[in-house]
């Protein structure tokens, strides 16, 4: 399968690494040419010799889109640290360029909620933290 | 008409002021603090802190009984979202969006923003109106409606020149609305010869531009072959 990754953070690098260990032929896009160190880091190969693809460029830019590989994507995943730019791009990939397997961060629980029920796969840490966290405080005080 | 804007940059202060003056009430939602306080030095409350993205920063603004929301932040994802849950999550009626880069557009549409209103594609033709490269001007759009207005320069080869409007042979879904010539417009009848160097304002169904430009402008119909 071929996944393309926008947003090289923290998040986004994590699944970067996981899909390419899996086998998958992973493409990353980021703003900041210095964040394919993020793929690289505790490994002897760089990022591209273990046969990942990085470009450079802005999310909503189509043309870095394009160079990324998105019209022959079969996943996408928007985790870059804007939740606007990741719903707006996510919207993209599904409508224009009707990738099927769309996966969406968002930080902010009420459009994380609102836009899953318009049916975009968000993923929320936020409610993620929230829930895990609840959990934690009522068995201690329960306990 | 109630109305939000969101944005309380020089475009949104200047809409906010100008839709108050005409007896609307509205909020104006900015995010920056700063911002903010120089603003409500003049609007007072008509003006919020807040990131008009957030679903509860736009309730409090009273999104759900608007009747027209309109995003000018600096931001286009941004706007796009904005207006995407002003439309489709609180149904509101109309909204406006600014375009900042107008390669963009076509994302506003594909996310079923519309209207998007592009300033450097507003100036841009502006600057053709300027300097007409073909001959021919896009005045304005209504893609909704499926109508547009063009202004075509007449020139000395085409098959309107010498003739009265009624004889042009205009195709049915086109208008003659105007003729400018010698720097001043009137409105024409059947019976008015159209000179070269005339400018005409045409309204058309959409789809009939070339057909009519060829009419007009001889030079821009063998240009756009």
């Amino acid at each position: 399968m071929f996944v393309l990754i926008v947003g090289c953070g923290r998040v986004g690098s994590a699944i970067a690494k996981t899909m390419q260990g899996q086998g998958h032929e992973v493409s990353v896009l980021d703003e900041d040419p210095e964040a394919i160190a993020m793929l690289e880091r505790g490994r002897r190969e760089s990022w591209e010799e273990a046969g990942g693809t990085f470009t450079v460029g802005t999310a909503l830019e189509i043309d870095a889109l394009m160079e990324a590989g998105i019209a022959r994507a079969d996943a996408f995943v928007a985790s870059t640290n804007g939740d606007n730019t990741n719903l707006v791009i996510a919207q993209i990939a599904k409508r224009r360029f009707d990738i099927q397997r769309v996966v969406v961060r968002v930080l902010d629980p009420a459009r994380a909620s609102w836009y899953a029920k318009q049916g975009l796969a968000t993923v929320c840490p936020t409610q993620v933290a929230i829930e895990m966290l609840e959990a934690a405080v009522q068995e201690q005080v329960v306990g | 008409m109630y109305i939000v804007v969101v944005g309380a940059g020089k475009v949104g202060w200047n809409i906010a002021r100008e839709l108050i003056d005409k007896g609307h009430e509205l909020t104006l939602v900015e995010s920056s603090q700063r911002r903010y306080a120089t603003v409500e030095e003049e609007l007072e409350h008509a003006v919020q802190y807040g990131d008009g993205t957030e679903l509860w920063v736009l309730e409090r603004a009273g999104i759900e009984r608007a009747d027209m929301v309109i995003a000018v932040t600096g931001d286009d994802e941004d706007n796009m979202l904005i207006c995407q849950m002003a439309r489709e999550k609180y149904e509101v009626g109309r909204v406006i969006a600014r375009c900042n880069n107008p390669r963009n557009l076509e994302h506003f549409d594909l996310l079923g923003v519309k209207p998007a209103v592009s300033a450097t594609d507003l100036i841009l033709r502006l600057i053709e109106h300027e300097v007409p490269k073909y001959g021919l001007v896009h005045l304005l759009d209504l893609p909704q409606e499926r109508l547009e207005i063009i202004e075509v320069e007449v020139d000395d080869d085409s098959p309107a020149e010498g003739r009265a409007v009624k004889d042009v042979g205009l195709p049915d879904g086109s208008l003659v609305i105007s003729i400018l010539r010698d720097g001043s417009g009137f409105v024409p009848s059947g019976d008015t010869l159209i000179e070269s160097g005339d400018e005409v304002l045409l309204v058309l169904d959409t789809g009939l531009e070339r057909e009519v430009t060829a009419l007009f402008n001889a030079a821009a119909s063998s240009e756009a072959a």
